[in-house]
């Protein structure tokens, strides 16, 4: 299925003409934004059982389509893996891919895409069983480690052993569902990827309290939204909008008080909403295109803390993710 | 022309247009010029969408540096210093390497299955019915998936891995054998190897003649075990046991040292071995079918054995409509060992096409290597099964 999918890309690779422009037109006479999203990563992207999908990065791209069409709910979300995402954001078959992707110069450059920021500022980090009396990733030194592929996790985990000369015996598959079952079965000693990625499947583990998570986060992972190289319109809509959740969030802008919020006096906050000036028409939007990502997914803070923060399973703090008014490094630049 | 010699000394004057053969090629030009001017626009048309949307594209990525590490290495390989070039290499030979032996192992199988199925014996023949038709009905990723776990569950951890006497383990990480250590002097022990191997031969080829002109028969098997066994223990015993071996030894998390197979190896191996044997036993049974009862009733009424009226009346005939389905079969399982992705084994897809398209992002470039490989090893078996067919095939005078 999957290499068929792959296939498909590749020819709409091959033929497809003038897929990359005009991003913006194509989804609006659509009616509909396509987003590749992740489908299996609690927190991030995963359909429950009423094949809603929730997460972190599901809310980024109900953002987006609330920006530009207004509703919600006019999303098609793909399910992509780790390995067949960056063809499909290639070849059009998705117009925003928000799948917990890590921003690497390679990636900015050679791949063809444009981040356009960070929702979620991570770090790779290592869980092993209880009973291995591990106390660091220093440690693990003659480990298998179960990775998953096509991910800077690869590259990351290779370079950290090469660094601090202990060996490794990495086990790779293709999907991160394969890699965490082989880990639950014993297959491997340790089990790696971003530390937001690991509170998440612990409690996919048939015991989760027979594992812990290292205190060792060996690399930067800033996870964003990417778009296709060579079209700044789309590009543009799509980084102001999570700058406009970020800055919701700053002026104190929440889905409950957003319709109150329009009769504020702050002159940032109205710019912002649209009460002044005409900053969502520049971008090809309508004027009150804030409103409708505040009302419909919130801000920032209550999108982190309603799907990976406090209100959510994983309970994962905020750290890096603060705001930078609030020890943070969540920062966006002024609407005006 | 010939319609010249119908009319006689009056040839008819046919439009050049109405030619056939004018009329054949003008058409073979045309579409061979469509085809090649479709491939060229497509390729054009990726090359100048991969430019505007700025993706690298080109081979040059094949010297860069992996940075990724492999599980199981035929060859020397290291996340620092080989290339995305090396890695490829590491991706082919695993897919040889678990195609090659699965080949063996699926046609071992295959046969006797299909042999069994025909037994006059009821419970093995019932057997080998009720074996074809499971396995093959039954789609293999699902018996690869199920192999898997299968080995994972059922093996003990490493801490309680099982000690197999002369210094073996076996855990849920693999299979761990102690490896040889060649010193200086094996050589001679393998140059030994050579000479028996040349001298059972001859000796094959002389008793061969020596029967057809006198009938009298040789002792060819033991002469064949004392050449090729008894010399080369022979010359290893004077030149003073020249071989040790690296034991494997259990270290914190798991077991270093020696050789060793993987799990996802066994699976792979085991699951494409038995899915195509059930194939094959089904294509060994259709070809001794096909051979007319006859000659089985004929070769038992001039005193032939069952077992010798099999192997030299029989299978040669068989082998004859056995061979094409045969040759579809190993390319089957070739093609299959690609779902090695399913379990973590890194094959050339996994890895190629998995790993190091993602690393470099030049989709185009790597899955069309990856084509021209499977076409070659593909094209490469069927050549080499052709040769022995036509060996095998029925030679008309």
């Amino acid at each position: 299925m999957k290499r068929i999918a792959l296939l498909i890309a590749l020819a709409a690779l091959v033929c497809a003409q003038g897929a990359v422009a005009q991003t913006l037109k194509t989804v609006k006479d659509r009616g509909m934004l396509n987003c590749g999203a992740n489908g299996t990563l609690a927190g991030f992207g995963l359909p429950d059982a009423q094949g809603k999908w929730t997460g972190l990065d599901v809310d980024f791209c109900r953002a987006v389509a609330a920006a530009v069409l207004g509703d919600p709910n006019k999303v098609k979300f793909v399910p992509l893996s780790a390995k067949d995402r960056f063809t499909a954001l290639q070849s059009g078959e998705v117009d925003v891919l928000v799948r917990n992707t890590t921003w690497t110069s390679s990636r900015d450059t050679s791949l063809g895409l444009n981040f356009v920021g960070v929702n979620y500022y991570d770090g790779q980090g290592f869980m092993v069983r209880t009973a291995l009396k591990v106390n660091s990733a220093l440690e693990l030194n003659g480990a298998s480690v179960c990775v998953q592929q096509g991910t800077t996790t690869e590259l990351n985990l290779a370079d950290f052993f090469r660094a601090h000369n202990i060996q490794l015996k990495s086990v790779t598959f293709a999907t991160a569902n394969e890699a965490i079952k082989a880990y639950d079965a014993g297959r491997c000693d340790a089990y790696t990827t971003d530390a937001s990625g690991l509170y998440a499947e612990r409690l996919r583990l048939t015991n989760a309290n027979d594992h812990i998570i290292l205190p060792e986060i060996i690399s930067k992972e800033p996870l964003g939204p990417a778009v296709r190289h060579g079209d700044d319109q789309w590009f543009d809509v799509v980084k102001w909008t999570l700058f406009a959740m970020i800055n919701a969030e700053e002026l104190g802008v929440t889905s409950k008080n957003v319709d109150e919020m329009l009769k504020s006096t702050n002159p940032d906050v109205k710019r912002l909403l649209g009460t002044e000036g005409n900053y969502g028409e520049q971008l090809g939007l309508s004027k009150d295109w804030a409103v409708h990502i505040v009302k419909a997914v919130g801000n920032y803070g209550e999108s982190f803390e309603r799907n990976v923060g406090t209100g959510s399973p994983l309970k994962i703090d905020r750290g890096l993710n603060k705001l930078w008014s609030k020890g943070g490094i969540q920062y966006a630049p002024p609407v005006r | 022309m010939s319609s010249d010699r119908i009319t006689g000394s009056n040839p008819a004057r046919v439009a050049f247009y109405n030619d056939p053969k004018v009329r054949s090629l003008v058409y073979q030009v045309v579409l061979c010029a469509a085809v090649a001017f479709l491939i060229y626009a497509a390729a054009s048309n990726a090359i100048e969408n991969l430019r505007r949307a700025h993706i690298a594209s080109g081979f040059g990525f094949w010297y860069d540096p992996a940075g990724f590490d492999i599980s199981q290495t035929l060859i020397q390989y290291s996340s620092q210093a080989s290339t995305y070039g090396r890695a490829f290499w590491v991706g082919l030979l695993n897919t040889l390497l678990v195609a090659g032996l699965g080949i063996v192992f699926a046609t071992v199988l295959g046969f006797t299955i299909g042999i069994a199925r025909l037994s006059k014996n009821w419970l093995l023949s019932k057997f080998a019915t009720g074996y074809v038709e499971i396995i093959r009905n039954i789609p293999l990723l699902l018996q690869l998936l199920f192999w898997y776990n299968a080995v994972l569950k059922a093996l003990p951890e490493t801490r309680d891995s099982i000690a197999i006497p002369g210094g073996a383990f076996l855990n849920n990480r693999g299979l761990f054998l102690p490896s040889p250590v060649f010193l200086h002097d094996f050589d001679a022990v393998v140059v030994a190897l050579i000479a028996g191997a040349i001298a059972a031969l001859a000796y094959y080829l002389w008793a061969r003649k020596r029967q057809e002109r006198t009938g009298r028969r040789a002792p060819v098997f033991w002469m064949t075990l004392v050449l090729l066994v008894g010399l080369p223990l022979a010359v290893f015993a004077l030149r003073g046991f020249p071989l040790t071996f690296d034991y494997p030894q259990a270290g914190r998390f798991n077991i270093n040292g020696g050789v060793e197979a993987l799990p996802e190896f066994a699976a792979l191996l085991f699951g494409l071995s038995v899915y195509t044997a059930a194939f094959i036993a089904e294509v060994v049974r259709a070809g001794i079918m096909a051979v007319s009862r006859g000659q089985t009733e004929a070769a038992y009424s001039l005193g032939l054995k069952p077992g010798p009226t099999l192997r030299l009346i029989v299978v040669p005939q068989a082998m004859r409509v056995i061979l094409p389905p045969l040759t579809s079969q190993y390319l089957n399982l070739t093609k299959n060992s690609t779902l090695a992705v399913a379990i973590g084994y890194p094959d050339l897809v996994q890895i190629f096409t998995g790993t190091v398209l993602n690393q470099t992002g030049q989709a185009v470039e790597v899955v069309a290597i990856t084509m021209l490989v499977y076409l070659t090893i593909s094209l490469v078996t069927s050549f080499l099964m052709n040769i022995y067919n036509r060996r095998v095939a029925l030679v008309e005078r």
